[in-house]
């Protein structure tokens, strides 16, 4: 067996609540290849989020293992989760997340801030990742000053800042129009197919799955279904920074 | 680290800007009042130190007449015991530098058309010595002005510039209750005395002239009071002992019996008031720091309230990874930042609030730059201090929690 990016093993999540422990999830087992585009679904209250959190290394599991590209990081100092969600986990949110009084810019170099990159270094970069997504013209604006789309954008190019092996992005579109969803999901898909990028990502839509070369289904807070399928073509649909908004027939 | 960081906590306080106002608004008072307090301690220290070092170093005076004589108070330098001989041999003892025999009343001068009423001295040349005084122009009167009891004098600026504006004194003639005497010297400004007299308004005369054609019928060969110099700082315990028992021998007084002199340490009597007004200024300036108390659990509440409503911030931060220290960092920057920011304008207060006391009041205020060092690392201390708690809760904040907020 090939080592896999991620790897959890009986990994499970009880919340305490009033009436005693709530198990949100119970004993998953999986694993995600390195370059791997995983979609995750299932109905609302299912422990989504909850997987996600736990991978994110954002809350420690009640019990089981988690392997992030084969260290063992189920129970780290919290410092050592601060620098591996820093350098190997990027994170987009469905509210996006950003720091209102920011720059765009700002924004996008702020993990380079907390890996102690120097400021030259972190202008660059950031300006590089605002090309990739197609924003640049828009590094000295505050987020408020610019739509939800190009909203999400900032935040991908931010979780890509500091070259993580994993996105996760739960529920990335949930917040956006279905033709503005499209962009940003062409955006992902590209970044998973030019540069390798390992994606997981939860979404209710099946429109938004079919991106994913793998759809993973939670039900009651366990595994209730792992398939492969051919995912949807990434279309010749670019973002330059020439073109910030794609035509609409490229995604149609 | 530190840059981006301190930039975000600027922009933070610079975002709202009303709130960054009134949270300083303590410090500001409190860095205020603690400036002013200290810049009018230090200046009556200052003044006072000035006329310690005017009135001389290590100066006795000793009195004619005792302190208490038959259960009657008198004051000193009333009865007529201590002479020119006493005086001449005070000098003899080692311990003693110079010194200066004194009597003196007041007298009434005139120069032309016009008249001035002050105190007129009766010494020896050694005055100026035991004074540390210099002249402005001429000279002092000499030993042989002394011995033959000349009618000249020195006078001192404020004199001078009543009888003699702009005048040059020396050389001139004025008239001592009506007799006429040439002005040999102008004294060196000195200033008031620590207890608030103008030293510059003053005439000196040789010591004979005073006690035989001046004040004649009250001084006969008798001394109200002889200034004493010791060698140095610590001898003058010796000296003390030397004066005292040499007077003791030369007027026959026995043990048992009262002593028809006093002594007093004149420098231990400034160097009191000295000490009174630094703790004065220090106790001013305790009750001032009281408000700077106040200033900082105001920074320390808006801090608590800027943590809370930043708790998704802080979520993101985390997420995006931060360290607890980090985020601590950031929230204690803010808040030395917020402390410095009402510091630098209490100090500006201060200073301009001292200005107008030393115009308004007339006292005499003197802002250190110690003190506006003191009041920066006050102020810095204030916003670490206070903005500790806050920035600890701000660090302690779990990322899920602090993300699923709002
Ligand atoms: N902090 C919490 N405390 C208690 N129960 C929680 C908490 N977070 C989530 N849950 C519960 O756990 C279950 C799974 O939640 P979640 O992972 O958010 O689901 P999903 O993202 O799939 O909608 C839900 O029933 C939810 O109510
Ligand atoms: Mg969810």
């Amino acid at each position: 067996m090939t080592a896999a990016l991620i790897r959890v093993e009986d990994l499970a999540k009880d919340y305490p609540t009033a009436a005693g422990p709530y198990p949100a999830l119970h004993g998953v087992n999986l694993e995600i290849g390195a370059g791997e585009f995983v979609a995750i679904m299932g109905p609302s209250g299912s422990g989504k989020s909850t997987f996600m959190n736990l991978l994110g290394c954002l809350d420690a599991p009640t019990r089981g293992r988690y392997w992030l590209a084969g260290q063992d990081v189920a129970r780290l100092p919290t410092d050592a989760l601060a620098q591996i969600r820093n350098r190997q986990l990027g994170f987009v949110f469905q509210g996006f997340n950003l720091l209102q009084r920011s720059s765009v810019a700002d924004n996008v170099a702020l993990p380079l801030v907390y890996a102690r990159v120097a400021r030259a270094q972190r202008r660059i970069r950031a300006r590089e990742l605002l090309a990739q997504v197609g924003l640049e013209r828009y590094a000295e604006s505050l987020p408020s000053r610019i739509s939800g789309g190009q909203q999400q954008r900032v935040a991908i190019a931010r979780a890509l800042v500091n070259r993580p092996r994993v996105v996760l992005a739960d529920e990335p579109t949930g917040n956006l129009d279905s033709h503005t969803s499209e962009e940003i999901m062409a955006l992902f898909a590209r970044l998973n197919r030019d540069q390798g990028i390992t994606l997981v990502l939860v979404t209710h839509e099946p429109d938004i799955a079919a991106w994913a070369g793998r759809v993973i289904r939670f039900h009651d807070g366990a595994l209730a279904e792992d398939r492969r399928q051919l995912p949807r073509p990434v279309s010749s649909l670019s973002l330059s920074p020439e073109s910030p908004r794609p035509a609409r027939e490229q995604v149609a | 680290m530190i840059g981006p960081m301190l930039a975000e906590a600027l922009q933070a306080l610079a975002s709202n800007r009303m709130r960054t106002f009134l949270t300083t608004l303590g410090m500001v008072i409190g860095v205020g009042a603690v400036i002013v307090m200290l810049a009018v301690g230090s200046g009556a220290q200052r003044s006072i130190r000035e006329s310690i070092s005017a009135m001389g170093s290590n100066l006795f005076i000793v009195l004619a007449g005792s302190a208490s004589s038959g259960g009657v108070r008198l004051g000193g330098g009333n009865a007529a015991t201590l002479t020119l001989a006493d005086a001449e041999a005070i000098d003899e003892q080692p311990s003693v530098r110079a010194t200066a025999p004194l009597v003196y009343g007041s007298a009434q001068l005139v120069h032309g058309a016009y008249n001035w009423g002050t105190q007129v001295y009766g010494t020896t040349p050694g005055y100026l010595e035991v004074r540390n005084w210099g002249l402005l122009a001429g000279t002092m009167f000499g030993d042989s002005d002394v011995r033959s009891a000349g009618r000249v004098a020195v006078i001192g600026t404020t004199v001078a510039a009543q009888l003699f504006g702009a005048e040059d004194p020396v050389g001139g003639t004025l008239r001592i209750n009506g007799s006429p005497y040439t002005v040999l010297g102008l004294l060196a400004p000195k200033g008031q005395s620590f207890d608030g007299r103008d030293q510059d308004d003053t005439v000196l005369v040789p010591i004979t002239t005073a006690q035989r054609k001046l004040f004649g019928s009250s001084f006969r060969g008798s001394l109200r009071m002889i200034m004493v110099q010791s060698v140095a700082a610590d001898a003058m315990a010796q000296t003390e002992l030397e004066v005292t028992s040499l007077l003791l021998e030369r007027h026959r007084i026995g043990p048992g019996q009262a002593p028809d002199f006093s002594m007093r340490n004149l420098t231990a009597v400034a160097e009191t008031a000295a000490a009174t007004a630094r703790i004065m200024s220090l106790l001013l300036g305790a009750i001032a720091s009281i408000s700077l108390i106040v200033g900082g659990i105001g920074i320390m509440n808006i801090m608590l309230v800027s943590v809370t409503e930043r708790t998704r911030e802080i979520g993101i931060r985390v997420a995006i990874g931060a360290r607890p220290q980090d985020v601590r960092l950031q929230f204690l920057l803010e808040s030395v930042a917020l402390a410095l920011l009402g510091g630098a304008v209490g100090v500006l207060l201060g200073v301009i609030g001292s200005e107008l006391i030393r115009r308004l009041a007339d006292i005499p205020v003197e802002v250190s730059g110690g003190s506006v060092l003191l009041a920066f690392a006050v102020s810095a201390s204030v916003g670490v201090f206070f903005g500790w708690y806050p920035a600890r809760k701000a660090a302690r904040l779990q990322p899920i929690e602090a993300l699923r907020h709002h």
